[in-house]
């Protein structure tokens, strides 16, 4: 048993950080700050470049023939930066979408809300050039499907709570496309579930740094804030927190790679391979968005003032969990799956 | 990343499984909590039953003559112990997981040829002399004294929290043997024969009404200098040898019994209709989900461990974790229970005429208080975590002024 990155997952993940630190430095990626358009068309290319859009699109078709597991180390890299832009539709649709894998293309993932009486929203309509429409859950036979943006009635908000997020109000309830994608949709939801559990997980990690260093240099009553167990607990809970999330993260990872592994454990809980890997997707995800949206509050709280002040950057990664936790599913359908899968 | 067993670790885990398979119906009846002696019987028994199968001290290295298997082997073992329903360490502990380890990492080649053996095949239990009723979480505040006379020290003063004392053998102690402001810099680790004159044992009733716990008394207890491990005044150092053992895949045991005991839950809240409340249904999902993710850092940390040789920053945030969601998932009993939740009288589901089991469930609700406070209170963990992983300045010491 090994749950050690592997040599290769670690060069993937410090080759993306410096492509990242180049590329997307705080303050490149604030330029966009409420531009309709979020995407950096030089550091879109960057990335695609680097092969994260295709990074799950076979050898044999040109593509770098990655697994989940690393996808969803690399999605931890994009997440500590912020950076904005279609990344999971875009890298789910690669090798099935003309132009995703090459960057040419940018894919958004649009799910059918469950929730009936809150017409849904779309996200990056400005940016995207087409989404992968996701059914609702409870229909579990129907398929996933592509639809250009220009089939779906969407108008862009006057203002998005996220200000490197930007969304749009559907204007009719979403159809699904015509081009039916393979795989089951099911199987879809959770790779879309597990990377942006994986950008969480990054958000949180950057919140929680921010966090850290601003209590070493703030002083208060002649010591710095970082001194005060008031604080200091604070920041304690969230590493606990984080660091759980991130083990489950990867765990549910590594049974989506291998269902073997998901049929064995399985056996233990007495569940199929399939659910198992719903299980762990879920907890996985509820895990993520209990830790990112806890440590980029903790962030706020910490920075005092300067927290609630638009220029210091924890609100745009306390905006950011709030999407991701938000858009795809929210925490209570997870519980639910979880608890569902628990007997 | 690669969660598969090896070879190696199947067999370990088959072999074990057969093992388990055909030693543990030939366990007599459990021990009745109360009965001190029935329970020392029933735990030696167990103890040697794994000596002679070559499955004590799993965690020992050969040459102290545990089985010095993997990190990973351990969890497996430990995994399995609990699936199969084995007796716990039970009184063996202390000797097992605090006092044999650091005689054999700072013991002499006489402590070590003296005490192990016993230790491993469970003849000997030890209890835990380090806590004071004034040096708890400021452990190195201790002021039990020992005084040099001859080549013996004479010992008094007072320590709490000491389990199973009544039935133990030995007792792991720590005094203090420099000045009194000395601080970490004062203190000895002694081994005390718990036949010596001058020992008083009094039982301390905890909250559950139990006397899991006692105070030790020592009256000028006289102990000889040979029974020191380590040098005078460095027992702080090898006491943190002792503690460092404590992190890691110590609550694995622990943890697979809550998730054993929130699917009964779960069953419960089916029986009684509250699972038909999404919120009840929620906290058993959340409750589940952070077991599995606790599960998931366990086998990340001995995974590191097994890599590296030492446990990374998951053993050391994972009893916070734990701990907090222990006494949720107990708080959610106590309100599935509703009434039932009052009395420890066994009290029978008014439709299907079954237990509900609501004494085990109380029982567990009392001593979930504990989880936040025995091996170092949350509080402690969160400044160890904030200090020593995430980097914090120290809150300012005051030291030892009294």
């Amino acid at each position: 048993m090994n749950f050690q990155l592997s040599e290769d997952q670690v060069a993937l993940r410090d080759g993306l950080q410096a492509i990242v630190e180049g590329r997307f430095s705080l303050d490149a990626v604030r330029e966009r700050e409420d531009a309709s358009s979020v995407v950096d068309k030089a550091g879109w290319q960057a990335l695609a470049d680097a092969g994260v859009f295709c990074l799950f699109v076979p050898e044999s078709l040109g593509g770098l023939g990655l697994s989940i597991t690393d996808g969803v180390v690399a999605v931890e890299v994009l997440g500590h930066a912020l950076v904005p832009g279609p990344i999971i539709g875009t890298m789910l649709a690669a090798g099935t979408i003309a132009g995703a894998a090459e960057g040419t293309t940018l894919v958004g993932i649009a799910a059918t809300s469950d929730r009936g009486a809150v017409p849904g929203v779309l996200e990056l309509p400005s940016d995207c050039d087409g989404y992968l429409v996701l059914p609702s859950a409870r229909d579990g036979a129907a398929p996933a499907t592509y639809l250009a943006r220009s089939a779906i009635s969407a108008t862009l908000a006057t203002r998005s709570l996220d200000p490197l997020h930007p969304v749009g109000r559907l204007n009719g309830p979403l159809v699904s496309g015509t081009l039916e994608l393979s795989g089951t949709a099911d199987a879809l939801r959770r790779r879309a579930l597990l990377l942006t559990a994986a950008f969480e997980v990054g958000l949180a990690a950057f919140a929680l740094e921010l966090s850290v260093a601003y209590a070493k240099d703030r002083y208060q009553f002649g010591r710095p804030i970082g001194s005060f167990q008031a604080i200091k607990h604070l920041l304690a809970d969230e590493l606990a927190r984080l660091e759980m999330a991130r083990a489950q993260l990867h765990y549910a990872a590594v049974v989506t790679d291998a269902p073997d592994i998901a049929a064995i454990d399985g056996e233990v809980y007495g569940l199929s391979s399939t659910q198992l890997e719903w299980r762990a997707v879920a907890g996985a995800k509820l895990l993520c968005d209990q830790a990112a949206l806890s440590a980029t509050k903790t962030a706020v709280q910490v920075h005092g003032g300067m927290g609630y002040t638009w220029e210091v950057p924890v609100h745009l990664a306390l905006k950011r969990a709030r999407v991701h936790a938000t858009m795809l599913a929210t925490s209570d359908q997870m519980a639910d799956i979880v608890a569902s899968l628990t007997h | 990343m690669d969660l598969r067993a090896t070879p190696a670790e199947e067999a370990f885990r088959a072999d074990l499984r057969a093992w388990l398979a055909a030693t543990l119906p030939t366990l007599p009846e459990k021990a009745l909590h109360t009965d001190w002696q029935a329970r020392r019987a029933y735990d030696t028994n167990w103890q040697g039953l794994l000596h002679a199968a070559g499955y004590a001290g799993i965690d020992w290295p050969v040459e102290a003559g545990g089985r010095g298997a993997s990190p990973v082997e351990q969890l497996i073992f430990k995994e399995e112990c609990e699936r199969a329903g084995a007796p716990y360490v039970g009184l063996g502990f202390v000797g097992l997981l605090h006092a044999g380890p650091t005689i054999n990492a700072e013991g002499t080649l006489a402590q070590r040829t003296t005490y192990l053996p016993k230790i491993l095949s469970g003849e000997h239990v030890w209890c835990q002399g380090f806590s004071e009723p004034g040096s708890g979480s400021d452990l190195a505040s201790m002021r039990t004294r020992a005084v040099l006379d001859g080549d013996h020290y004479v010992v008094s003063g007072s320590k709490i929290w000491t389990s199973h004392a009544e039935v133990a053998d030995y007792c792991e102690l720590l005094v203090r043997t420099g000045t009194e402001a000395s601080r970490h810099k004062g203190i000895t680790w002694l081994i005390m024969d718990m036949k010596s004159p001058g020992i008083d044992v009094r039982p301390l009733k905890t909250i559950s009404g139990s006397t899991e716990f006692a105070e030790l008394f020592m009256d000028e207890v006289r102990i000889p200098v040979e029974n020191r491990v380590g040098e005078e005044n460095d027992g702080w150092r090898v006491t943190m040898v002792t503690l460092s053992f404590e992190r890691g895949t110590g609550f694995v045991g622990e943890l697979l019994e809550s998730m054993r005991l929130l699917r009964e839950l779960t069953e419960l809240a089916k029986r009684t209709g509250a699972y038909g409340d999404p919120g009840i249904r929620r906290r058993i999902g959340h409750l589940a989900a952070t077991f599995d993710g606790l599960w998931a850092l366990t086998k990340r940390t001995v995974s590191e461990a097994q890599a590296t040789g030492i446990p990374g920053i998951g053993g050391t945030v994972f009893k916070l974790s734990y701990s907090e969601a222990g006494q949720k998932m107990a708080d959610l009993a106590m309100e599935l229970l509703g009434d039932a939740g009052l009395l420890f009288d066994d009290v029978t589901h008014a439709t299907d005429g079954q237990s509900l089991g609501n004494a085990d469930h109380v029982e567990n609700w009392i001593k979930s208080f504990n989880l936040t406070i025995a091996a170092g209170t949350s509080q402690i963990q969160r400044n160890i975590v904030s200090e020593r992983i995430l980097g914090l300045p120290k809150e300012p010491t005051v030291g030892a002024k009294k």
